[in-house]
């Protein structure tokens, strides 16, 4: 009985020695600590809550702007190619399609170039040359666009309509079924050309997603690969692609999210024309160029909300497109954090 | 011919392929900026820096454009560089558990990538629609909002970059957490944040399509926050769609002028602090 008294005894002393360690700090300097530790705390979340805040004020705000074009135009909006300021008729179709044909034609290029550099960076150049080479490529995403427009529209346009639209209605103008697609008078600027401008804005952006999930790939892998007697692209296709098939797609996503809501560039060159044509020589518009060619002109209330009514729309569609470019990196990451 | 000297011309042939996509990459990077660099330094003139822009027609520069681009670039920056930092703490120390922090992280990554048009018409339907006038505080705001997602993400990847162990080392020794992060950590990946507030600046120098409804343009001297502004991008593509000789050449000038700031601010990003910094 008396050993458990001393040890109590022990103890209490013990805990009395603490609290007057405890005391070399006052009781009211911890409590401030503790309160400015939870006021920093509750500040930084208010930051990051404000991130989710501006994302619903976003979406809020184009439905409310929109709210008269979708009262008057319903669903019948997406479908309609006309748009008339003047009988105020408004329909999407010719952006809409403008939009997703200007960014397929940039992700056909942009693609296999993308895939091309990020092979060049992580498997073929010479270690000394990949740090200013993938800086040199990342530099064509610092470029601002309205750069890319007027080199666009002064340079590339003439170039374009001198040499190459000829050449391309030339051969395959005459292609069936195909043919249709590439005839019409060379003028420079149009569908074809903003694709191909958008193509090099977005090559950066999946080549350096490309080149950093291919370096990813385990050593091990590829060096079993090779000690097997496969040759370099052998490995690339067979081991490093497979691997990272999640990730280059996320990254093509990413690409096309880009593409999607460019602006400056594609106002430059696409022709801002009203009209489906079924060539792509032809001039036509993107949600983004309507935007930014007729915002700060319109007049009345029903053509200014279904100038944001496209607006609304440009963003519901690289929302889901980013969104699922996302899902897609973070599963690769996911993969690889259970691997490792 | 046999299995192996095909696998190895297949090898060859697409090997050669990557080396020419290399090339291409690189062509129209050459390409564009030695017609930047032409067109852009002949241009070029004393006046540009002196002057304020001109009617059609006559000679002018481009200084109530340049000084109205500083001026809202730096507000824009200063305005969203804390909310950035302050975000991306959140999602680097106290993100580890719950729910908050993986939703940030994802939406604050699609806004990274949105369309800069869409926070131009944010801007303009929140703000603009209520004052009942274009103006530079307008411009500001959507700059701001294109500064902070950059910002909270290299913030985050940087601070994540810190090892744990300074945190308990600093802990160790009494710290309170916030002591630990603002004089441990954040000062630990200082480099790391400050090259992320360069390449914010330089991804706002560059951006037109949020200022077209926001800040509009202004052809005088004007330093009013509350009225319309002038700035580089927006006179650029004013001037380089107008068919005015004079103005074209002021256009490529300004071109000339942003590219190398924006190019500046990015290579020095990138070579001054090594780190990882990701264009996406």
């Amino acid at each position: 009985m008396s050993t458990v008294a001393n040890t109590m005894e022990g103890l209490a002393r013990g805990l009395s020695d603490i609290s007057t360690v405890s005391k070399a700090i006052p009781d009211s300097s911890l409590r401030r600590q503790y309160r400015l530790d939870q006021l920093f705390r509750y500040a930084t979340r208010g930051f990051a809550f404000f991130v989710l805040a501006l994302l619903i004020g976003i979406i809020l705000s184009l439905i409310l702007g929109s709210m008269p074009a979708i009262n008057a135009f319903g669903l019948k909006f997406l479908v309609t190619p006309h748009w008339n300021p003047v009988t105020e008729e408004f329909g999407a179709l010719v952006p809409i399609v403008g939009t997703l044909v200007t960014s397929f034609i940039a992700l056909l290029i942009g693609i296999p170039v993308s895939f091309g550099i990020a092979l060049f960076l992580t498997e073929l150049s010479p270690a000394w040359l990949r740090r200013p080479l993938g800086t040199a490529i990342e530099l064509l995403a610092a470029i601002p666009s309205i750069i890319y427009g007027m080199w666009g529209l002064f340079v590339f346009a003439p170039v374009f309509a001198e040499y190459v639209q000829p050449a391309l209605t030339g051969t395959l103008g005459s292609v069936p079924l195909v043919g249709r697609l590439f005839q019409g008078p060379p003028m420079g600027i149009g569908i074809l050309t903003a694709g191909l401008i958008l193509a090099i804005m977005v090559i950066p952006f999946i080549a350096s997603v490309m080149r950093d999930v291919f370096e990813i790939v385990p050593a091990v892998l590829k060096e079993s690969a090779y000690a097997l007697g496969s040759t370099t692209w052998e490995v690339v296709w067979h081991v490093v692609l497979p691997y990272t098939k999640v990730g280059a797609v996320g990254g093509v996503m990413l690409g096309l999210g880009r593409a999607l809501g460019e602006t400056m560039a594609v106002t430059f060159v696409i022709g801002n024309a009203h009209g489906l044509a079924a060539s792509v020589m032809a001039p036509g518009s993107s949600i983004a160029s309507t935007l930014a060619n007729e915002f700060t002109e319109a007049v009345g209330d029903l053509y200014f909300s279904s100038l944001i009514e496209l607006g609304l729309i440009l963003f519901v569609i690289t929302f889901i497109v980013l969104a699922f470019s996302k899902l897609l990196l973070l599963r690769l990451a996911k993969q690889e954090g259970q691997k490792t | 011919m046999n299995l192996y000297t095909r696998r190895l011309l297949i090898n060859r042939f697409n090997l050669l392929v990557s080396l020419l996509a290399m090339g291409f990459g690189l062509f129209w990077l050459g390409w564009i900026l030695y017609t930047l660099f032409d067109a852009g330094f002949r241009a070029l003139t004393l006046d540009l820096f002196l002057r304020t822009t001109p009617p059609p027609g006559s000679t002018g520069g481009l200084l109530n454009a340049i000084a109205g681009s500083l001026l809202m670039a730096a507000a824009g920056t200063l305005l969203g560089t804390p909310i950035g930092i302050m975000a991306g703490i959140y999602l680097a120390e106290f993100g580890r558990r719950g729910w908050l922090a993986p939703v940030t992280r994802f939406i604050n990554d699609i806004l990274l990538s949105a369309p800069s048009i869409v926070i131009g018409l944010f801007i303009y339907e929140a703000y603009v629609v209520h004052v009942r006038h274009f103006s530079a505080w307008a411009g500001i705001m959507a700059l701001a909002l294109i500064v902070i997602p950059v910002v909270i993400r290299t913030t985050e990847n940087m601070l994540r970059l810190v090892p744990d162990s300074l945190r308990e080392a600093a802990a160790a020794l009494g710290s309170p957490q916030w002591k630990v992060i603002s004089f441990v950590t954040v000062r630990a990946a200082k480099a790391g944040i400050i090259t992320g507030i360069l390449l914010a600046v330089a991804r706002i120098s560059g951006e037109t399509a949020p200022l077209l409804f926001t800040a509009l343009n202004n052809q005088f001297w004007s330093l009013n926050m509350n009225a319309p502004m002038a700035n580089l991008p927006v006179v650029i593509f004013q001037f380089a769609m107008s068919p005015y000789e004079n103005w074209q050449h002021l256009a490529w000038a300004g071109a000339l002028l942003i590219t190398l700031s924006v190019l500046a601010l990015n290579i020095f990003a990138r070579v001054f602090f090594r780190n990882k910094t990701p264009v996406y």
